[in-house]
């Protein structure tokens, strides 16, 4: 029966039209598609990778961050109480100052008030000195007028001589 | 029920011409063989058809001969005729010098290789067009939409289910055969359906399109096997008194070099040739009540062509299951052609 003897022609043909459908689709056809698909598939695995990786990275870079933030706090801290010791210090050290100022001044009164004093006192001994003299020599003066007054006088002072 | 009245006047007159004894083998051989012209319909008694270039050469010293088959149609042509019984019935045949006839050497463009041809230009457009849009759009950032897309699909579904599965690792190679020739098998047997022209013609359902088809497998397969899979058939690792001095298992296994590949053929062209015929059958259905009467012939209609569209959808069904059983059977062939060296 002519359906299951292959007809030679018709062979020839076959292996012919298949070779070169073959040829061509196997040089320009399926390997242009089969290849870009691959590169779209691994390109489609890199993206994941990387996006795995970025998740990766974000998360290490949450705790990173948090870890700054402890350190920023306690830099604060460490910042402040240094500032509050350092103030005490210098209220400490200004009140010194001021004791050793204070103490300054008030000694530089005293002996101010002491000079004063005994500029004073010596003003108040030459005005005592100078009233005794006019009073001596008012009562001199008195006691001279009389010739025996005179007369005495000139005798004690040789006497005290 | 308004449908069926329709269906019914319209196929009246059909029922009521002279009668005409159906010739079944005729009609059905008809339909699924080679032939000279591309037979389209017969109108009015009077075939319509598209002639075709018969070329052939004369094995009795008479040269090339290229002439259309509409010559033949009122018998001999230039010392060629087509012979009506015998050896070579519906062949062309010369006249030997002792009134025998002698079969030329004969590379016609039948309807097969015709049928052949527009389906290859058909595969060619498609998958070069796919090809296309690969090479104008980058792949990497955007995937193909519509025709491409589908292209996409199914190629990636052979690769990866077919190809990669059952070849192993170096499966690059073989890809483009194993691609190849699923969409080959899978446009002719798709056209096989359609059946009108430039569909209709029984490719995959011929024997000398699966016989090539199963021969390049086989040298795929053969001249590429690695130096494992020749001491699998030469020597294989069985008891020594099964190789000498009766050489059984090598002998097995080299009939299984050949049984491999001829199973591929006849599994495809069985297929599709018993499709053709079944669906012939039940079309013919319809023609062959045609004398019973208005009534009968009406209801086998309806159940006929009921039956028509399942018959198609099925034979859509079988189309693709024999491309991807043929391409896979090929893939498993070529896997086992390249064993690696065993461990144990």
């Amino acid at each position: 029966m002519s359906l299951i003897t292959p007809d030679f022609g018709l062979l020839v043909w076959m292996t012919l039209i298949f070779g070169i459908v073959f040829f061509v689709l196997a040089k320009w056809g399926f390997p242009m598609i089969t290849d870009s698909v691959q590169k779209r598939a691994d390109r489609i695995n890199e993206s994941i990778k990387k996006a795995k990786e970025a998740e990766e990275s974000l998360r290490n870079l949450a705790s990173e961050q948090d870890a700054i933030v402890e350190q920023a706090r306690k830099e604060q801290a460490r910042i402040l109480k240094e500032a509050a010791s350092s103030r005490d210090a210098l209220i400490e050290q200004a009140k010194v100052q001021a004791k050793d100022e204070a103490a300054k001044i008030i000694e530089q009164a005293r002996t101010q008030i002491a000079a004063e004093k005994e500029s004073a006192l010596r003003d108040v001994r030459k005005e005592v000195a100078m009233l005794s003299v006019a009073v001596a020599e008012k009562v001199l003066r008195k006691d001279l007028e009389t010739d025996a007054g005179r007369d005495e006088l000139l005798g004690r002072m040789v006497d005290e001589l | 029920m308004r449908l069926l009245f329709i269906l019914l006047s319209f196929l009246m007159p059909l029922a009521a011409e002279p009668e005409v004894e159906m010739d079944m083998d005729e009609y059905l051989y008809g339909h699924v063989r080679d032939s000279y012209e591309w037979h389209i319909t017969t109108v009015k008694g009077k075939p319509v058809s598209i002639p075709l270039p018969v070329i052939v050469i004369s094995k009795t010293g008479g040269g090339v001969h290229i002439f259309s088959s509409k010559h033949l149609e009122e018998g001999e042509y230039q010392g060629f005729s087509i012979a009506t019984s015998g050896k070579y019935e519906n062949k062309i045949v010369e006249k030997g010098p002792d009134g025998a006839e002698i079969r030329p050497w004969d590379f016609s463009i039948t309807k097969n290789v015709l049928g052949l041809m527009i389906n290859s230009a058909l595969l060619l457009f498609i998958v070069l067009g796919t090809a296309r849009w690969y090479r104008k759009h980058d792949a990497t950032e955007e995937a193909p939409a519509g025709g491409a897309g589908i292209m996409e699909m199914m190629v990636t579904m052979v690769e990866d289910d077919i190809i990669k599965d059952c070849v192993g690792e170096d499966y690059k190679r073989y890809s483009p055969y194993l691609l190849t020739a699923f969409f080959f098998i899978f446009i002719n047997n798709l056209m096989g359906i359609v059946p009108f022209f430039p569909g209709g013609a029984n490719i995959t359902g011929n024997i000398a399109v699966t016989l090539v088809l199963a021969l390049f497998t086989f040298f795929t397969v053969n001249l590429f096997g690695n130096k494992h899979y020749w001491k699998e058939i030469l020597w294989p690792d069985v008891p020594t008194w099964l190789k000498v001095p009766l050489p059984l298992m090598p002998a097995i296994e080299i009939i299984g070099m050949f049984t491999k590949p001829f199973s591929l053929m006849v599994r495809l062209f069985a297929n599709i040739l018993a499709g053709h015929f079944m669906i012939l059958g039940v079309i013919a259905v319809i023609f062959l009540t045609a004398k019973m009467g208005a009534a009968v012939n009406g209801g086998l209609t309806v159940v006929a062509v009921v039956l028509g569209v399942f018959m198609d959808c099925l034979e859509l069904l079988v189309a693709f299951i024999q491309a991807y059983v043929f391409t896979m059977l090929s893939a498993v062939f070529i896997g086992l052609s390249r064993p690696k060296a065993e461990t144990d």
